[in-house]
């Protein structure tokens, strides 16, 4: 049946933030079924409160709203727009819960909106977990024995049939939070307890422990004349227990026999029937007792996932796309298989590699969280990695990484490696980087064996790594093979150059020689979803190494001989670099098409638009390592004309490889390698500040402790103290004595004269600028600039900041953008250009400067309507800013305000204090929009997940220093009816100001205290900054409640400040929605 | 497609085994199983799952098979997924090295078994470029050694694969068919029971074994039919004689046209009969012959467990399990026969049936092994043509 023609217009509802268990995955998926959807003359509006995403772009949907994801906002904007239908499984969890609340609360019904893709009863069966279990039953599917419980004493009761160690599951949350593993009774309690919080029903599932059994995945796609197919198995390295998300997978699955294959199969599609999805894709996971083969099923996702994403990166089969052509009335034979072209979409793909996820975490960034995998998730990002063996698939997944692998390089056994036991513990801990683990365990003699009874990895894996380990040796102890078949054997396995440099004591560059000499190059295979059975004129590629030493490898790159240019990508999302630098590839992908420019990406991040195959000419899903890179550049340079490599637009991971491929001869496109060495090279850039005469804080460069102290003795406490050369603030923070700082030396870096440590004074409440300019080498054009609302000092990604500045004056501005057009000149930028400013009265004080895309780069195009990233990567291509009619220094004034929230991931990190700093920790943000500073902040609050109250009781505990900035911010919450309430000191202070204020007892000073309150639902609103040690010690309790318990807290006086604008905006009125096309429609 | 001719002198270090095709082409690689030397067509079969399936079915007599997966071999062998007792494949190609077996029904590691069967093996080819001159030129013939002392005589084998005849008018059903009529009773495979047994038997079938599948008798025990199979020359008063419900055409390798020799005159006088009758890929090819229709040898085939397949009756796609390397020209179908399935890969015809009587036919494998079920409902088909009479 061909598609529907009764509707006309389609509702896409997007994820929002990016947050843990919810990244790019769902930008990618949206992304896709708004083009799938335009390209079928449906008129597509789309909500997303996410700035960063390719769907927030104007060209993507006809109607985009960037709002809050809230039924509230969701019910205005179907309101405005009266579409036809809904699709809710593209957005993820997020997506699927406000569909549910539209249903619930009658919205859709009243607005005659039909759901498409999943029905609500759908859904609702799918996420209840007792529905689901009913379901699985009467459809014969095995599931671990369970218990579905609204309270403790069922909990209890429950535990006598699951017993211990029990799963929690709390219904309606997003990646397992608030869920895990109980060991033990008291574990038990607390994890109910967390997860009948966490859970939006007030239900938590306690499960039977299935723990080290193996787990599965499959990806299925059903359309509604019931053909189903499976896309994609999904097998997991790590045993049940961790997280999927967390867990290292591989593609397909590798240890069933077909009758086992073909159980889970029919198992998999008889699940969609029952449950019901319709048309579109599901994942279904499973465990298997890898003693017997009994398959329970563990649960299922009535919508596209991350898992999705990465079957359609691993395979080639676009799941999101064929799945919104699905939901409005195609079956799966109407449509094609575009990587063959010449093949149906209803078909199973096929492949002849093996594909290795690997997930990233940054657990260094949360200072008192326990570094332990459970079946909550918590990785931030992932590669992917693609070989013809698993073995070469491996190695180059952990290269892929980039935490400092390039293979499986050795690593120390907590509590040393003397006694076999220390090992075997080690292996039985859930931790990230296991599998060096296992490696290490070989090289520790312990036997396959020994190392699965400990870690229950299945043996063929461990097998694979033990072959690894073992050729390890042999090049350790008899160097490298110099012979071609020797040297090509080596490199079939995976290893990196540089691996193999280590093990043979030599350096990479001359391993990198010998193996060049020996004729050793890697050839290119393509995706193509069905193994080389028809054609594929899709260059989707991967490199391996074939060739027997006589004949050479066959490559099927098939390169071209156009002009072209190589963008290299962002590699796995982490904090500090995520869907923005993403972003920034895509558009240079798309402004180079556009200027018929062959456009080649090269990244190794299944959850991206990057990786798409639609986005860019040719796609190369490598590691972001030098040698991979190099050598895909230098396939590509056979024909037609290289025009350069782009390396400013993916955050730092290209920027480092810059330099490498300068070596190589390659060229470089846009701003020079030495001038970005230049910006981040203290002395070099103090100089080049001095020549213009700008200012910057006073500041030094120390390779030593007791260097350290003498410079900041000069300077002054308190001081801001980072390592050189990081993103995202890693390991900065600011310290207030000498003690912080010898602390800060001796435990915080490892100093070096080649990695000095940069101090520099802290500016106290001055206010801080984000700029975003782009420069052609001659003109400059100051794209956004951008007012932070927290004070200088707290990490740039993680304050909110405020376009156009709403507090700035004018004449600051105009000097802002003097000295920023001076900067960008005096770099020779071409492309794009951030300045980082701290505005202290009328002193401009320059922070940091960096000629290359920053994380605002998508923001600010939102805010100011024009695509910069796109014209960044023409203008490093040899074309003018007049080109595109850019002949003004930057925007004119702007109707709209647009207001950047970050959203943080500290939920999911238990032990973690919430408190802001130099360091970065969000891990994603949302844009509100609106005619105001008041109202576009508010909706920057509420699209953050922060429920503004507008009535209530406010807690007021604030340092000294900000006794009198608090007092206005207060004032007025009093004069909009809220109650106050505030520790001793603030209640003190306030009450002499004529301030009414209620005194509450700190929790060190006993209960009733300020924690029961907020435990009682007696508080809405926290207000709370600290610092010194102890005090934050000793309010560390009422931030985690504020979390816990859901309730908006704010830890600046600034960010409080701004929060009660936006309550009095709220108050004022309600808040209302506009699509981002109606802001400019004048401009246009 | 970069076409270097292999130079036939130079031998890479610790090669052990070559496969070498008619037109002098060499892969080199590493021999596992059996030692020796084989001859044959080369095919390739794109399945992720179901290797040891894929060695023993008889289909694939006078066949060596590329395996498109890389890893093949990672769940070893047991005596449970075999398809029949004495493979007829002649040997296989890999892109990787043979692993330890990791699964709890391993009973042996898969070269260990190739060996026990005397079936001969390549490792460390690069099968995605094997397959890909097989999409381009033709399943080629080639032959395939083995030798642990890396002693290959390179010539004799290209002369041995260029004098090889080719699949084209062999008769191999022949060869693989049983000799001696015998009844079969085992059923489907189930988690944690293994095969079954014939439970109150209801249809008394009689199939015809061109090269049959096991899994295809024990779909037919499974929906409660008494089996007795017969030779491939059986003639039509034997198969009669057994007083069947239903007669079966099983699968089988070579060319239709040389099996149906002897095998249509028996199936015309079958189709006489009014019986209820069923069959499946040479089973399949052989009814179209019956029936006047004509067979071609296909440019490279149909293998591997992903092959959409469209029932034109409901519209209805089916994922199906596929190995033929010949096919019914849907232009040469007599009247009253009707197209009844075909491939969404290339457009060829899948099934047939006839208007007026109780007789189809599929070109795929609904019995799967390996593959997925989706077609099942065939079986189901049959038996209720036998209900019916």
């Amino acid at each position: 049946m061909p598609k529907r023609t009764d509707i006309s217009s389609v509702m896409i509802v997007g994820a929002g933030p990016i947050v843990i268990g919810q990244a790019c995955e769902f930008d990618y998926s949206g992304t896709q079924a708004c083009k799938a959807l335009r390209e079928e003359g449906y008129r597509v509006v789309l909500v997303n409160s996410n700035p960063a995403t390719i769907m927030t772009d104007p060209d993507t949907a006809d109607a985009i709203y960037i709002e809050p994801i809230t039924p509230d906002f969701l019910a205005r904007v179907i309101e405005a727009e009266r579409p036809d239908v809904l699709l809710p499984t593209m957005g993820g969890q997020t997506a699927l819960n406000a569909a549910m609340a539209l249903h619930e609360n009658g919205t859709l019904e009243r607005l005659g909106v039909e759901v498409i893709g999943a029905k609500p009863d759908v859904i609702a069966k799918a996420e209840d977990r007792q529905l689901f279990r009913d379901a699985m039953d009467k459809i014969g599917l095995e599931s671990p024995r369970s218990q579905v419980v609204h309270d403790m004493e069922e909990a209890r009761a429950a535990l006598d049939i699951v017993g211990l160690p029990a799963i929690i599951r709390p219904s309606f949350t997003l990646a397992g939070t608030g869920g895990g593993i109980a060991y033990n009774r008291v574990e038990f309690e607390e994890m109910v307890a967390n997860g009948l919080r966490a859970s939006p029903v007030d239900e938590v599932l306690v499960e039977e422990s299935v723990l080290g059994w193996k787990e599965y995945e499959m990806e299925v796609v059903r359309d509604h004349a019931d053909n189903c197919i499976i896309i994609c198995s999904i097998e997991n390295v790590d045993p049940m227990g961790i997280h999927t998300g967390d867990s290292v997978t591989v593609a397909p699955a590798l240890t069933l026999t077909d009758k086992e294959y073909q159980i889970m199969r029919d198992a998999s599609i008889a699940v969609l029937r029952e449950i019901g999805v319709d048309t579109g894709g599901s994942n279904v996971q499973f465990a298997v007792n890898p003693a017997d083969g009994r398959l329970v099923v563990i649960e299922m996702n009535p919508r596209v996932s991350r898992s999705s994403a990465l079957a359609s990166k691993a395979t080639g089969f676009p799941i999101a796309k064929i799945a919104a052509k699905l939901a409005v009335g195609y079956t799966l034979d109407e449509l094609d298989n575009d990587i063959t072209r010449v093949t149906p979409a209803s078909f199973e793909p096929t492949i002849d590699y093996v594909v290795t996820k690997m997930p990233r975490f940054t657990f260094e960034k949360f200072k008192g969280a326990e570094a332990y995998l459970t079946t909550a998730m918590k990785s931030v990002g992932e590669a992917m990695s693609i070989g013809r063996t698993f073995a070469e698939s491996l190695q180059k997944a952990l290269r892929s990484m980039e935490t400092g692998l390039d293979g499986l390089n050795e690593v120390d056994i907590p509590g040393g490696a003397e006694e076999k036991d220390a090992v075997r513990a080690a292996l039985s801990q859930p931790v990230p980087d296991r599998l060096l683990i296992v490696a290490q365990a070989y090289r520790h003699g312990l036997t396959t064996e020994e190392i699965f009874d400990a870690c229950k990895i299945d043996p063929w894996f461990l097998e694979r790594i033990r072959e690894i380990v073992e050729v390890e040796e042999t090049v350790r102890a008899d160097g490298l093979a110099d012979d071609l078949a020797g040297f090509l054997a080596l490199k079939k396995l995976g290893f990196s150059d540089a691996r193999l440099a280590e093990l043979a004591g030599l350096a990479e560059d001359e391993v990198a020689q010998r193996r060049r000499d020996a004729g050793v190059r890697p050839v290119y295979k393509r995706i193509d979803t069905c193994a080389g059975e028809f054609p594929s004129p899709t260059p989707y590629m991967y490199s391996c190494y074939e060739g027997d030493g006589i004949v050479p490898g066959e490559c099927e790159a098939d390169v071209s001989g156009r002009d072209k240019v190589v963008i290299l990508g962002g590699g796995p999302n982490r904090i500090g670099q995520g869907i923005e630098f993403d972003y920034c590839c895509v558009h240079a992908c798309y402004g180079l098409k556009d200027a018929g420019i062959e456009t080649i990406m090269v990244n190794c991040n299944p959850e991206t638009v990057s990786t798409d195959y639609d986005t860019s000419d040719r796609l190369y899903f490598e590691p972001l390592t030098a040698e991979d890179v190099i050598e895909l550049i230098t396939a590509e340079q056979k024909k037609g004309r290289l025009k350069g490599v782009i390396v400013q637009l993916g955050g730092q991971t290209p920027l480092k490889l810059a330099e490498a491929i300068e070596r190589a001869g390659i060229p470089i496109l846009g701003t020079s390698p030495d001038a970005i060495d230049l910006a981040e090279d203290r002395e070099r850039f103090q100089k080049l500040l001095q020549e213009l005469g700008l200012r910057q804080p006073a500041n030094g460069t120390a390779t030593s402790t007791e260097q350290a102290e003498k410079i900041a003795d000069k300077i002054g406490y308190p001081v801001v103290i980072r390592p050189s050369y990081v993103l995202g603030g890693r390991a900065m923070e600011i310290v207030h004595d000498l003690e912080g700082l010898r602390r800060y030396m001796t435990t915080a870096v490892k100093v070096s004269g080649k990695n000095p440590v940069l101090i520099d004074s802290y500016l106290r409440d001055a206010i801080e600028v984000d700029v975003d300019a782009l420069c052609d080498g001659t003109q400059v054009y100051v794209a956004g600039i951008m007012e932070h609302i927290e004070e200088a000092g707290i990490h740039s990604g993680d304050s909110a900041c405020s376009l156009p500045p709403y507090s700035l004056a004018n004449n600051v501005i105009a000097e802002i953008r003097r000295q920023t057009e001076a900067m960008a000149h005096a770099l020779g930028v071409v492309g794009l250009m951030n300045v980082q400013y701290a505005v202290k009265g009328d002193d401009i004080y320059v922070l940091e400067v960096n000629p290359r895309a920053s994380r605002t780069v998508p923001f600010v195009a939102k805010a100011t309507g024009l695509p910069i990233a796109k014209i960044s990567a023409r203008v490093m291509a040899g074309e003018k800013l007049a080109d595109f009619g850019i002949d003004q220094p930057g925007p004119p004034a702007l109707d709209q305000i647009a207001v950047k929230e970050a959203v943080f991931p500290f939920a999911r990190f238990p032990g973690v204090d919430v408190v802001l700093g130099p360091e970065m920790k969000s891990t994603g943000e949302v844009m509100g929009l609106d005619r105001d500073f008041g109202r576009a902040f508010a909706k920057a609050q509420l699209g953050a997940g922060v429920d503004l109250p507008v009535t209530g009781t406010v807690f007021v505990s604030v340092r000294d220093h900000d006794k009198q900035a608090v007092l206005a911010p207060a004032r007025d919450l009093l004069d909009m009816g809220f109650r106050l309430i505030a520790t001793r000191g603030t209640a003190a202070f306030l009450s002499e100001q004529g301030l009414t204020v209620d005194r509450v007892n700190k929790v060190l000073e006993g209960s009733p205290h300020i924690v029961d309150a907020m435990i009682d639902g007696e508080v809405q609103l926290v207000v709370n900054t600290t610092e010194g040690a102890k005090s934050i010690e000793d309010s560390f309790s009422l931030r985690r409640t504020a979390l816990t318990s859901g309730i908006p807290y704010y830890t600046t006086i600034a960010g409080a400040r701004a929060t009660v604008r936006a309550i009095q905006a709220m108050k004022n009125g309600s808040l209302e929605v506009a699509s981002l096309q109606s802001y400019f429609k004048n401009a246009e | 497609m970069s076409e270097t001719k292999p130079s036939t002198t130079a031998v890479p270090p610790g090669v052990t085994a070559a496969l070498v095709l008619a037109d002098g082409t060499v892969f080199w690689g590493q021999g596992l199983g059996a030692a020796g030397e084989t001859v044959g067509e080369v095919c390739f079969n794109t399945s992720i799952t179901g290797y040891q399936e894929i060695m023993t079915d008889p289909s694939y007599a006078g066949q060596i098979v590329n395996f498109t997966f890389p890893h093949i071999g990672n769940v070893g062998a047991n005596p449970e997924d075999v398809e029949t007792v004495t493979p007829a494949a002649r040997g296989c190609v890999l892109r990787a090295a043979v692993t330890g077996p990791s699964n709890w029904r391993a009973a042996q590691p898969f070269d260990v078994w190739l060996k026990s069967q005397n079936l001969i093996g390549i490792a460390g080819v690069d099968t995605r470029r094997v397959t890909r001159r097989i999409r381009e030129l033709g399943a080629p013939n080639g032959a395939l050694a083995h030798a642990p002392d890396g002693k290959l005589d390179i010539a004799a084998l290209q002369k041995k694969a260029a004098g090889w005849p080719g699949l084209e008018g062999m008769d191999l059903a022949r060869e693989v068919s049983c000799t001696q009529t015998y009844q079969w009773d085992g059923s489907t495979w189930a988690l944690g029971q293994g095969y079954g047994k014939l439970k109150n038997p209801r249809f008394h079938v009689v199939a015809m074994d061109f090269g049959a599948k096991h899994n295809i008798l024990r779909c037919l025990t499974a929906l409660g039919c008494k089996v007795t199979v017969v030779p491939a020359n059986a003639s039509a008063e034997e198969v009669l004689g057994h007083e069947p419900d239903g007669v079966f055409l099983a699968n089988g390798p070579g060319d239709p046209a040389a099996t149906g020799v002897y095998a249509v005159p028996t199936i015309k006088a079958l189709l006489e009969t009014g019986k209820p009758l069923f069959g499946i890929c040479l089973g399949h090819q052989m009814l179209a012959l019956a029936l006047g229709a004509r067979t071609e040898k296909m440019h490279h085939g149909h293998r591997g467990a992903n092959h959409p397949v469209k029932d034109l009756a409901t519209g209805k796609v089916e994922i199906t399990s596929q190995n033929h390397g010949f096919v019914v020209v849907e232009d040469s179908l007599p009247d009253g026969v009707e197209m009844t399935h075909v491939s969404l890969f290339d457009g060829s015809l899948e099934g047939l049936r006839l208007k007026d009587r109780p007789v189809f036919s599929v070109q795929y494998h609904p019995e799967a092994s390996p593959g997925p079920k989706d077609s099942h409902y065939l079986f189901e088909r049959f038996v209720a043509m036998m209900e019916r009479q």
